[in-house]
């Protein structure tokens, strides 16, 4: 009985630490932050409940809430597929022999290393300018310049495609997942006259489905919450024509600029709850194509 | 030629030439810092500075205002020291007890702790600000370091994943020759998980290093400012489009990243294909 008291105490010593960096900087705002969700508060005068008003306004008042969410989702579900699928496309070329791996392996990886920073933010701004190399390139296929910054559809394209740009995190992990499926089970593939594609689909995919399981909903949520790009590229307005006005800037322009802070508190309850539904969609979805080695195929 | 080599040559021209290409804004970047400012966008097309000048470093490192690039650097390495610090400390204590103790409620723990790593910034990021703020701890480092001593999920979880793979016998052998659990800690478990200590200092520096919107909220004297706050002034003052020294200052920004890479790329790799830590 001692002993058990001593094993308890010694392990809340431990832990003790993550348990109220938790109850402080978890737990304590997380219901604070639902409390001001129900709440007018502009941080200056104390916060008075008005109910649902913040949600029904969001959904029916403010149209800019709207297109923020709109454009969200587009980002994240062109986003996310196109750069695992890079990714995924990548690591399949690059799980050869060939000495040059390491060194392709890093140059892949580079723009992942560098893309969360404010740095390469603005390198993306000047490159997409008007007469950025973005621009020039395009002349040279003999296609008509684009005015990226003039057009809001085109402005959220430059985001995206500064997401995709970094697959190279991804493309490590699937790499490693790629190397620890065993060769032979491509070789009696092979034996048996399956094509590249029958090999794809019967033994690549279904053996690394757990990665890209795991891969789609860290990427899904990281997206969601993408801020830097949209800020730096739009220098903080969400421009042009709100046209990269992601949730997150949306959310904090809200917060910080306009200080609605029961609105921008609503509006990052709404974020949770999206985030959850669309984690629990690919977990339930994941029945269908992930397949677990250990319990005989699911 | 035969058809094998021809297709080696293809192999590398693609996988190769596609780097290059991903790669290209990158060094354009880094190349139009030595161009004169007024010839960045005349000359885009071209990589190679002519003239090769070296003013927009010296233009940037002025900053603005009263205050030297070097004043931002000398703030951002302050500012990474304390999380590094911080992060060590707290996650390996952490991380040891949930992979080693058998405790009441470990699981319960765990679990709790796995959800956090899914939490949005956001949801807590207004509450946080409101109790710092009543702390009286705005335009201080301390709203963005004091969290870092109470451990963070993602590291955490690497390090407990890590320590499962060490033999449980290196800790009945040394609790046989007196060793209390703090001590199997400090001189058996501590040593063996270096390599992913050093992953964790590897990415924390990364994520503090980038770190824009927790500075952007709690700092706002310039006196305070880090790199990235720093870059995106340069940014807001575009006004006198001076490009270049807005470039070179990028570049210094993306130097201790690119070395700290190649001097670590082991742990760097190994950290993300192992634990999924995105870069």
């Amino acid at each position: 009985m001692q002993s058990h008291m001593k094993q308890n105490l010694w392990g809340y010593l431990f832990i003790g630490p993550f348990i109220i960096g938790f109850l402080a900087f978890t737990i304590i705002p997380i219901i604070s932050s639902l409390y001001f969700s129900f709440t007018s508060y502009d941080l200056f005068s104390p916060p008075r409940w008005i109910g649902l008003d913040n949600f029904t306004k969001m959904f029916t008042e403010d149209p800019r809430y709207l297109h923020s969410l709109k454009i969200t989702f587009i980002y994240v579900f062109a986003g996310v597929p196109l750069r695992l699928a890079f990714a995924l496309i990548v690591a399949m070329l690059l799980n050869t022999a060939s000495r040059a791996v390491g060194l392709y392996r890093t140059m892949y990886y580079l723009p992942s290393l560098i893309g969360g920073s404010v740095a390469v933010a603005i390198m993306w701004r000047q490159i997409f300018g008007d007469d950025g190399i973005v621009n020039l390139a395009l002349g040279v296929l003999g296609v008509d310049p684009v005015r990226w910054f003039g057009n809001p559809t085109a402005a959220l394209w430059m985001l995206i495609f500064l997401s995709i740009w970094q697959f190279g995190s991804s493309m490590l992990i699937f790499l490693a997942g790629l190397k620890s499926i065993p060769l032979s089970y491509y070789e009696a593939a092979s034996v048996d006259g399956a094509s590249f594609f029958q090999k794809f689909f019967k033994i690549t995919l279904p053996m690394l489905s757990p990665v890209i399981l795991f891969n789609a909903i860290m990427q899904t949520i990281g997206a969601f919450m993408t801020f830097v790009p949209a800020f730096i590229i739009s220098k903080g307005t969400g421009g042009p024509l709100d046209g990269t006005l992601l949730y997150s800037l949306y959310l904090f322009k809200q917060g910080f600029e306009f200080f609605h802070m029961g609105y921008a508190s609503a509006m990052a309850w709404v974020m949770l709850i999206i985030i959850a539904i669309l984690t629990s969609v690919i977990f339930l979805s994941s029945r269908f194509w992930v397949h677990y080695e250990s319990e005989g195929g699911r | 030629m035969k058809p094998k080599h021809l297709k080696k040559i293809i192999y590398h021209l693609l996988v190769g030439g596609f780097a290059i290409l991903l790669l290209y804004p990158v060094i354009w970047l880094i190349m139009s810092s030595f161009k004169l400012s007024e010839n960045i966008f005349v000359t885009a097309q071209s990589l190679i500075p002519n003239p090769f000048v070296l003013e927009n470093y010296a233009q940037g490192w002025e900053g603005f205002g009263d205050y030297g690039f070097a004043t931002f650097i000398k703030n951002t390495a302050i500012f990474v020291a304390f999380v590094l610090v911080g992060h060590l400390i707290s996650c390996s204590l952490i991380a040891f007890g949930f992979a080693r103790l058998k405790f009441v409620g470990r699981s319960f723990w765990f679990a709790i702790m796995i959800k956090t790593l899914m939490l949005p910034y956001e949801v807590v990021m207004i509450p946080q600000y409101i109790i710092f703020a009543e702390l009286g701890w705005l335009n201080s480092l301390k709203p963005l370091v004091v969290p870092a001593y109470f451990g963070h999920p993602f590291f955490i979880f690497l390090l407990v994943q890590f320590i499962r793979t060490i033999p449980r016998e290196l800790d009945e052998a040394a609790t046989i020759d007196g060793c209390n659990t703090f001590q199997i800690y400090y001189r058996i478990i501590l040593p063996l998980i270096v390599p992913a200590l050093a992953t964790t200092a590897i990415f924390t520096f990364y994520w503090t290093w980038d770190n824009l919107l927790g500075p952007v909220l709690y700092l706002n004297s310039p006196a305070k400012y880090t790199v990235s706050m720093a870059l995106n002034m340069f940014l807001s003052n575009e006004t006198v489009s001076n490009w270049g020294a807005m470039f070179a200052m990028s570049t210094v920004s993306l130097i201790p990243v690119f070395v700290i890479f190649f001097i670590f790329q082991r742990y760097v790799v190994e950290g993300i294909s192992t634990s999924g830590l995105k870069g």
